[in-house]
């Protein structure tokens, strides 16, 4: 495996899938070389996972070849590829969280592999401090953070010798330390002539870490590029079209009264695993947003749980809205008083899957769509269209089912939905997530505008530039802890990082006990 | 090569054709079956759905049977529509037949025009509170609420028996452990002359269009559908899932339990141990042919009724026993369940052999 060498690692050529109603794949072809980090961008449903399902053996193409390290292959099934020498690591982790790496590891392994590699967890150690992951193969998954995680992940298919590695949005998890941890992994990788193709939305990655990019747009490679000879706001442009003006810094305000009032909010778990609430305290202005960044399963799912008041535990004194404590009205009380949310699944729990458009308005909004408990159809059928229209969602009509939708758009809907409530408080968690940029910046229009009108935001998000761009004040979550609030204007990148990574804590403790 | 692919979207003709398709494989079964007991197939089946529509008789016996197994089945469908699985419409019904016979023997020498619709709340209120202590075990306890149904369908049914033995017996009826007949007063009205059908059948149909019109009109039937497709989006919404389960149970309850006290103050006029031979289990298998759907339960228990008179007519006529007939409804469930199957997934021949 070294560089230079004229066979290419895969070539794709005209690869071509057909989905009922959708061509997900038009006659891609693309060349990876060997040691080559290689972006996969494009917006949502775009073709990008259909194209590395087929490179993976997920999914079988209609039509196009394959070709790996010069020979023509048929990827038919995960193990293929796995035999190939392809590894992928999916968006969402598949690790038993009962039981240890070397175990997790151990299972994906054949006997023939396994009588290979001989002493497992010893090879996991070495090829830990060969590569710097730092996996430890005997702690238990559970103890494990999702940067930790995502290497035991990347570990497994290193034990396999891979020679392509996939990794679907593998940067969306974590802080930003953990991310140039990765990019140096991902380097030292390359340089042993591995492979990398690598699918994101965060475009500064793409120009850091990759050597060439491939943009798709409605399942047809639109463009290639080095995007170290390009900006982010260039390769913006690529993937969208003529939209996009991402750089565009927005105005930051000052809110004006205190709405919402976090006091004292102390919580044990509800789960095993999950993360204990521990003594936050915040306040929300009315006209601001207010962000609070935080690596996943730090909190964030627990405090919007009992903030919406879908954990039902009575915390009467420990929320105020205006003058009214409503820590122990229920979730349906909350919303009649003006409170709004945006949770992170949209499929599930923003949206039921198979209603339509329609009748998902209804879920959330039924103040002037309910008359005498009987349902007024037809005027919701009417501002559903206008909803549709007014956020641009791509769909049939109201009447499509919410599981037709793709990710950007439902969650344009469900924005839509929420805003057009006209609530005093909206929480919104991880709101652009997985959303191509087109719709993420719809998402944030709105989000400004229904600040602008004077609503109090609070925006839960693992994406830190995302926060930058659109908070006013910021905080960060760590192990249940909030950290201090402070203005977006005096702190920087490095700053909420550090708090991400818990530094605040001792001195809140401190200050607990005091 | 076969293979069994997702769907994309459910498909709809199989949503209709699924149905129609378990009754195809039934009849197939069927006719297997009895060829299997030495029975004519042709005839067998014949019998079992041509006869009970073959005269007048037989199709006013029909709608008689069809009207407990609608009630049943309206309520139990909005109940699994709500992820609430209520085994216990037999037991209800049961209830509601003790209860308003109860009453009925009260207004016994009564001229009162309330006695009729003061037995009929009797069973009705017997049945809501035979749905209610489940449902109050499931909120408050957590308990399994499928276990709980079924042993108070037979807390019901002994309660019943006693009764007929005990304190309700017939004083004059000779130690049978049967109630004396009801007053006419507290018996419904039948709709023809000759014929048995009887307001009951009314109320079940009423029955079905009002669940019709809860579930697709009003909100409360709303927040009651979006409760069993998606539990987390409900309780994203705010909506109290007690309070729904409150509401399809006792109305479940109610509709069983009136299904009870028509059987009693119709057609029978008088408790007896045996009123229902198992209507309330059929009504399960009534609620998912009608596809959880209040009207599509009125085709469905139309259907169902015609295979119990059909059933009744083949032990009488053919002499086919009791249990084969039992296991030709149980298949239709089993084929109904396995074709829906076939609604969010299909077959696909593909040629994977090429290289």
């Amino acid at each position: 495996m070294k560089k230079n060498n004229p066979i290419s690692r895969l070539e794709l050529a005209n690869i071509t899938k057909q989905y009922p109603g959708c061509l997900a794949n038009d006659n891609i072809s693309i060349t990876l070389m060997p040691g080559e980090i290689h972006a996969l961008l494009g917006e949502n449903g775009a073709g990008k996972s259909t194209l590395v399902k087929t490179i993976y053996g997920i999914v079988a193409p209609d039509k196009g070849d394959i070709i790996w390290d010069g020979k023509e292959v048929s990827i038919k099934s995960p193990s293929v590829a796995r035999d190939l020498g392809i590894g992928m690591v999916f968006q969402h982790f598949s690790l038993f969280e009962t039981m240890t790496v070397s175990q997790n590891i151990e299972l994906c392994l054949s006997k023939i592999q396994l009588n290979k590699i001989g002493d497992l967890a010893k090879r996991i150690t070495q090829l830990s401090e060969e590569y710097g992951l730092n996996v430890d193969p005997n702690r238990y998954v559970h103890s494990l953070s999702i940067g930790e995680r995502q290497r035991v992940e990347i570990m497994r298919c290193l034990v396999q010798s891979v020679k392509l590695l996939i990794l679907d949005e593998p940067t969306s998890v974590l802080t930003p330390q953990e991310v140039s941890g990765l990019f140096n992994v991902l380097r030292t990788l390359s340089k042993e002539g591995c492979s990398i193709l690598f699918i994101s939305h965060k475009l500064h990655e793409v120009t850091e870490v990759c050597h060439k990019a491939t943009i798709l747009r409605g399942g047809k490679v639109v463009d290639t590029c080095i995007p170290s000879e390009e900006t982010p706001a260039t390769i913006a442009k690529m993937m969208v079209g003529d939209l996009a003006d991402q750089d565009a810094g927005y105005s930051k305000k000052e809110g004006t009264i205190t709405v919402f009032n976090v006091t004292d909010l102390s919580l044990p778990s509800k789960q095993p695993f999950g993360t204990e609430l521990k003594n936050i305290n915040f306040d929300l202005k009315a006209g601001e947003i207010l962000g609070i960044a935080g690596v996943a399963g730090n909190g964030q799912d627990e405090l919007m749980a009992i903030i919406s008041g879908e954990d039902e535990r009575n915390v009467k004194n420990a929320f105020t809205l205006g003058k009214l404590k409503i820590g122990h009205l229920h979730a349906g009380e909350r919303r009649q008083l003006g409170m709004a949310y945006v949770p992170e699944e949209r499929l599930g729990r923003g949206a039921v899957p198979d209603m339509s458009l329609t009748e998902n308005t209804l879920l959330t909004h039924s103040t002037g769509f309910v008359k005498n408990g009987l349902v007024q159809w037809q005027s919701i059928k009417e501002y559903t269209s206008e909803l549709i229209s007014k956020y641009k969602v791509k769909c049939h009509g109201e009447f499509s089912e919410a599981q037709s939708l793709s990710g950007g758009n439902l969650q344009k809907f469900i924005m839509g939905r929420e805003i057009g409530q006209h609530p005093k408080v909206l929480i919104c968690a991880h709101p652009t997530w997985g959303v191509d940029v087109g719709a993420a910046l719809a998402i944030h229009q709105a989000l400004l505008e229904l600040r602008d009108q004077g609503a109090a935001i609070l925006l839960i998000s693992e994406d830190i530039d995302e926060l930058f761009l659109l908070a006013d004040r910021m905080a960060a979550v760590c192990d249940g802890y909030l950290s201090p609030l402070i203005k977006t204007e005096e702190t920087n990148i490095d700053q909420i990082g550090q708090w991400m990574a818990g530094t605040f804590i001792n001195t809140a403790v401190q200050e607990a006990q005091a | 090569m076969i293979r069994i692919q997702a769907r994309t979207e459910p498909s709809s003709l199989m949503k209709v054709a699924s149905p129609l398709l378990a009754i195809v494989l039934t009849l197939i079964f069927g006719a297997i079956l009895f060829s299997a007991i030495g029975k004519s197939p042709v005839q067998a089946l014949q019998v079992l759905l041509i006869a009970p529509l073959a005269d007048s008789y037989n199709i006013g016996e029909m709608f008689v049977k069809m009207g407990p197994l609608l009630l049943c089945a309206v309520g139990l469908s909005l109940c699994y529509r709500a992820n609430m699985w209520n085994i216990g419409a037999e037991g209800q019904l049961l209830a509601g037949a003790l209860g308003g016979s109860a009453m009925a023997l009260y207004f016994i020498d009564s001229e009162s025009t309330f006695a009729l619709p003061i037995t009929l709340l009797a069973g009705i209120a017997s049945g809501m509170i035979w749905a209610a202590v489940p449902t109050f075990l499931k909120l408050r306890y957590n308990s399994n609420l499928i276990l709980t149904t079924i042993m108070f369908n037979y807390i019901a049914l002994y309660l019943l028996i006693w009764s007929v033995h005990g304190p309700l017996r017939d004083p004059d009826g000779y130690g049978f452990p049967e109630s004396a007949l009801f007053s006419d007063i507290t018996l419904l009205p039948t709709l023809f002359e000759g014929s048995r059908i009887h307001l009951g059948i009314l109320f079940a149909v009423l029955s079905g269009i009002i669940g019709w019109f809860i579930l697709s009109k009003t909100h409360l039937g709303f927040q009651i559908r979006v409760f069993g497709a998606d539990e987390p989006a409900a309780r994203y919404a705010g909506f109290s899932g007690k309070k729904l389960s409150w509401f399809v149970m006792l109305f479940a309850g109610a509709l069983a339990g009136l299904a009870g006290v028509s059987e009693t103050t119709g057609p029978i006029g008088q408790l007896t141990p045996n009123i229902s031979p198992g209507y309330g289990y059929s009504a399960i298998i009534v609620a998912y042919l009608g596809r959880l759907h209040p009207i599509g339960a009125i085709i469905a228990a139309a259907f169902m009724a015609v295979l119990y008179m059909g059933g009744e007519l083949a032990q009488i006529e053919m002499g086919i026993p009791v249990a084969v007939i039992s296991m030709f409804q149980g298949v239709l469930l089993f084929f109904l369940l396995a074709c829906d199957f076939f609604i969010n997934n299909r077959l696909s021949l593909t040629n994977q052999a090429t290289n």
